[in-house]
């Protein structure tokens, strides 16, 4: 009996898939194994799904164009911002960033953007990439 | 067993039936529910605490991670407090664009509930469908806001991102997407008989117990209960637009309060939310999204701000409420307050689940679309032991005399 269960796993057989496997096609067992592979260049990485035009990833800071006014450091709600009186900038780490963009909102000198990067997964929440130093 | 020959059976706080940490205790009598006592307190965070040791800005984001799904609702209710105690007042446009954004999750958490109520009586084929089409939804509110979840839209006086002319074909696109398939989902919850045997007439809630315990929201709207905060007391720009409490009555059914009528109440309120959403892009006035263009001016008036605002919004799950106290001179929130909707809704848990079987928990469990992230607020810690505790009337009740008791006789003294 032609039921719509059957016609919707028909229909189905043909459409796109909703899944993209990503980074690769299927899961590999060891995550650094897998990534020393894509590196050396012997298997190829699947792109990610495209990201929406106006998307937040990873912060990118301006430090020159910055005038330490401490703005930004009154309305981060995760305390991923610190200032360095040194030099009277921004340090910025991005391990606690919630990237809620506040800090571009308020930013009188628009120091803050935001890139379309979002690999960030580590195991070291202070290495040198997840912390913007000036 | 209890001496009534009755047994007493604890569902939770970790239980298949359960998708967050929360206990009920039932008492069974034989395969009859003869009552049942819930136990809210599992998954208490703190939230409003670390609020009052923040300035009002930083607790926007901080709102938004009250719960998973209403991310939107809390914030709203949070900045609409907040503007209420300062005395800001949002543009026009904004207030529109928060409409938009509010009836876009309303469709999101609906969808979601019908899939989680299929899978609750063993419909898994329907959980990935109303799952796989709530995807469009969540596709449209990151190509506006550009996340899937915690959007971060709002903010005081305004909301952060425009809606532009450019973003209407696919809003459009996504409104019809679910007018063409939302006859498919009533001939799925409403028409398949196996469905409406386990939904008519189980976890009935009467009008008189749904008035009586205070329900909210779709809960209490499929018993009949004329309540609707976007109708009663409109906020944002619901005043401009033209709605109906969406009751079974409406459509020729009865006003019976069963689960039947709690599915029927939320589908139309999807179509409700999508002719919402179309009134709004016809009538949004052009200007600007946000009264005060520099944040840094209203971080100091709200430092400056005295005074307490609430802000009382239509949750999916029903009217919600947020309680903000500002003192002049002080960075941080004086106080803070969030009554989330499940927190009334779990009290007509007790006569839903009257003489029901324990095989229609889940399903009556799930009716009210339970949020205990946003619900549990109220726990007791013991600081010096660490240990956590509830207290029971009884027990409140005498150390409340023994305290009355204490301050007589130091009076005496």
């Amino acid at each position: 009996m032609p039921t719509t269960t059957i016609y919707t796993l028909i229909k189905q057989l043909f459409t796109k898939k909703a899944t993209n496997p990503f980074p690769v096609k299927y899961a590999p067992s060891n995550m650094h194994g897998a990534a020393a592979l894509i590196g050396s260049g012997k298997v190829r990485i699947n792109p990610p799904v495209n990201i929406p035009k106006n998307f937040r990833g990873k912060m990118s800071y301006d430090k020159d164009s910055c005038i330490g006014c401490k703005l930004c450091l009154k309305v981060c709600p995760s305390e991923a911002l610190a200032f360095k009186d040194d030099v009277k900038k921004v340090k910025h780490y991005v391990s606690r960033c919630t990237f809620c963009g506040q800090c571009a909102d308020i930013c009188p000198k628009d120091c803050f953007a935001f890139t379309d990067e979002f690999l960030m997964a580590g195991t070291d929440k202070y290495a040198e990439e997840m912390v913007i130093d000036p | 067993m209890n001496s009534d020959n009755t047994y007493e059976v604890p569902i939770g706080p970790i239980h298949p039936a359960l998708k967050e940490p929360f206990l009920i205790k039932f008492k069974i009598d034989g395969e009859r529910i003869v009552g049942a006592e819930a136990h809210p307190g599992m998954n208490h965070r703190g939230i409003e605490f670390m609020g009052m040791h923040r300035n009002p800005y930083k607790v926007i984001p901080l709102s938004e991670r009250i719960c998973g799904i209403c991310s939107i609702v809390h914030q709203h209710m949070y900045v609409t407090a907040v503007e209420h105690a300062a005395g800001i007042e949002p543009t026009n446009r904004a207030r529109y664009i928060r409409v938009i954004m509010a009836e876009l999750e309303r469709i999101h958490s609906h969808v979601l509930w019908a899939g989680v109520a299929a899978h609750e009586i063993g419909f898994d084929t329907h959980l990935h469908f109303t799952w796989m089409i709530r995807e469009k939804v969540m596709d449209l509110l990151e190509y506006i806001t550009g996340n899937r979840v915690n959007y971060a839209m709002w903010t005081f006086g305004g909301v952060n991102r425009d809606i532009p002319k450019r973003m209407y074909p696919k809003i459009e696109a996504t409104l019809k997407y679910y007018e063409e398939l939302y006859g498919k989902l009533e001939e799925i919850f409403l028409g398949d008989p196996s469905i409406r045997l386990r939904t008519i007439g189980v976890g009935v809630l009467t009008k008189e117990d749904a008035l009586r315990l205070c329900g909210v929201g779709p809960t209490v709207r499929a018993s009949g209960v004329r309540k609707d905060v976007r109708i009663d007391q409109p906020y944002a720009a619901y005043g401009d637009l033209d709605l109906e409490y969406q009751l079974p009555s409406l459509y020729g059914y009865g006003d019976t309060g069963d689960i039947f009528s709690k599915t029927l109440v939320r589908l139309k309120e999807l179509v409700q939310s999508i002719d919402i959403i179309r009134q709004c892009l016809d009538q949004m006035p052009d200007e600007s999204i946000n009264s005060e263009p520099k944040m840094a001016a209203t971080l100091n008036k709200l430092k400056k701000a005295d005074g307490e605002g609430i802000g009382r919004i239509e949750a999916p799950r029903g009217e919600a409420f947020h309680y903000v106290r500002l003192k002049g001179g002080k960075e941080e929130l004086d106080c803070w307050k969030v009554r989330a909707s499940t927190y009334n809704n779990l009290a007509t848990y007790a006569p839903m689940f009257m003489g029901e079987q324990i095989a229609d928990i889940p399903i009556i469990a799930a009716c009210i679309d339970p949020c205990i992230g946003c619900m549990d607020r109220a726990e007791i810690v013991d600081v010096n032991t660490g240990k956590r505790r509830e207290y029971h009337h009884e027990e409140l009740h005498r150390l409340s005399v023994k305290k009355t008791r204490d301050l007589l006789g130091g009076v005496e003294r």
